[in-house]
């Protein structure tokens, strides 16, 4: 299989978003999902357990050191910046914001592009600012996947238009298609 | 693909430099996560204009000020007054009624920072008639972090976050009888800059100075790959006496180490561990 990992990056707007995206995904999904989502509390305990009530797929913080497996989907701990290491464990780490973020989705984009290369899909979607624009635009410079949710189906649209003006990205989509793609591209060789 | 070549060569790269600190300065940041390494040199040389990580290899053979700056974008120094409330609470509710069986009573701060973490336990001793009885050391490798910790001075605008913390762990008093403040900085009092004792120690080049009944250290090993937070892991084994008490950071655990079967887990949620009889 080509895909080895996608990674979201998802701001204001993002519980709706998450909530549309991910219950469509099955149980044996054969890529891992990494997502940095800035969320405006400190704990994501609940938040986690609420979305894996409405999945198939499994849903985890994501924890320092873990191995990358398929069949999950993991997400950066409120207040810290994910990165993903060469041997495609996860790496945390508090230092300063980037993009008045942390965890930043330029941060975690930038260490997947290296690891991952083309075998990496990147997604951003709705949000207030312009993290993951850069980070998008290095995941296409290393031969990766873009896809963008389309900005006039985004509840807040200022991320997806960031990341479309900054690089040419393949796919610009709503949430549903987005989904019914990332099945598609499950099995491309 | 291009870009996939230049990524080898700048991992070399910094292979490369990471020697050379290591052989020209004693810091080894060999076994560091690589991925946050990578990340902070790649700042320090946007930072300072240069084109390469050899270029900054370069001017770290020859510029001691540019090496000490790249000695402080390795160590990441955030920290706060009681950080993570909840642990705090825990501690004085758990394990200061251990701590309190004890005539004599050694705590170690292992990468301590600007000092906020070793403040706060000072006066968690204090409320709980524990400080006569105690010796904090506090230790880390960033100098510049140390004199700054021992100075004790911190920025009035942080005040409303620290008592906020400080309220939320329980604090018996008012968080404002333990500093003076004008109107830019805050000082800690004398008693408790008096209490602390300061040193400087690298965990991973140096050995263990003490037998002690409680280290404390957070947000530290996150930085490090699994190798390295097992020798580290080690060393802490090695400083604790029987009963003793080893706190890690919110997002820590002893999961990947060796000696994870010499502890039961005390406070499982706020990383508590102590170490078995
Ligand atoms: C993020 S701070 C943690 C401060 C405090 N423990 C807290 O949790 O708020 C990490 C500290 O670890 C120190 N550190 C990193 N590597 C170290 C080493 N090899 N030996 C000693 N200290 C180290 C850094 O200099 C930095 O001050």
């Amino acid at each position: 299989m080509k895909f080895k990992a996608i990674v979201i990056g998802v701001s204001s707007g993002g519980i709706t978003a998450l909530k549309t995206l991910l219950p469509a995904l099955p149980a044996t999904f054969g890529i891992p999902v990494i997502i940095v989502q800035h969320l405006a509390f400190n704990s994501g305990d609940y938040w986690i357990e609420h979305l894996n009530e409405a999945c198939e797929i499994n849903i985890k913080e994501a924890d320092e050191k873990e191995k990358i497996e398929k069949g999950m989907v993991y997400i950066a701990p409120p207040n810290y910046h994910l990165l993903i290491e060469t041997d495609q464990t996860f790496s945390l780490s508090i230092d300063e914001k980037v993009n008045h973020a942390r965890p930043s989705i330029d941060v975690l984009f930038e260490s997947a592009a290296e690891t991952f290369n083309q075998h990496l899909i990147g997604i951003v979607l709705t949000g207030l600012n312009n993290d993951g624009a850069l980070g998008l635009k290095k995941i296409k410079e290393y031969g990766g996947t873009t896809i963008v949710q389309d900005p006039s189906t985004a509840e807040s649209d200022i991320m997806p238009l960031s990341a479309i003006a900054l690089s040419p990205v393949d796919y610009i989509l709503p949430l549903n298609k987005i989904s019914d793609l990332l099945i598609q591209l499950e099995h491309q060789l | 693909m291009n870009k996939i070549t230049t990524i080898k060569t700048e991992e070399r790269e910094i292979r490369s430099l990471l020697d050379a600190l290591y052989q020209n300065y004693g810091y080894d940041f060999r076994q560091y996560s690589e991925a946050h390494i990578k990340r902070r040199i790649r700042n320090r040389m946007t930072l300072s204009g240069l084109e390469s990580i050899s270029a900054v290899q370069q001017k770290a053979e020859q510029d001691k000020t540019f090496t000490s700056l790249l000695l402080q974008d390795l160590s990441i120094t955030v920290t706060e007054m009681f950080r993570d409330s909840n642990f705090f609470k825990a501690l004085r509710e758990k394990v200061i009624p251990i701590l309190k069986t004890y005539s004599f009573i050694k705590i170690w701060h292992a990468g301590c920072s600007t000092g906020e973490e070793a403040y706060s336990m000072a006066i968690l001793l204090k409320e709980e008639g524990l400080f006569d009885r105690t010796t904090i050391y506090a230790t880390d490798f960033n100098q510049h972090a140390l004199d700054r910790a021992k100075e004790g001075f911190f920025s009035n605008s942080l005040i409303k976050d620290y008592t906020r913390n400080y309220q939320s762990a329980a604090g018996k008093e008012s968080f404002s009888n333990y500093y003076t403040a004008d109107h830019k900085m805050a000082i800690m009092n004398q008693a408790l800059r008096d209490k602390i004792v300061w040193a400087n120690h690298n965990l991973v080049t140096d050995s263990v100075f003490a037998e002690v009944n409680l280290i404390l250290c957070r947000n530290v090993l996150i930085y490090f790959n699994k190798e390295l937070q097992n020798k580290v892991h080690r060393l802490f084994f090695d400083s604790l006496g029987n009963g003793g008490i080893l706190c890690l950071g919110a997002k820590e655990s002893l999961r990947f180490c060796d000696v994870s079967g010499e502890y039961t887990e005390f406070e499982k949620k706020q990383k508590i561990y102590k170490k078995k009889y």
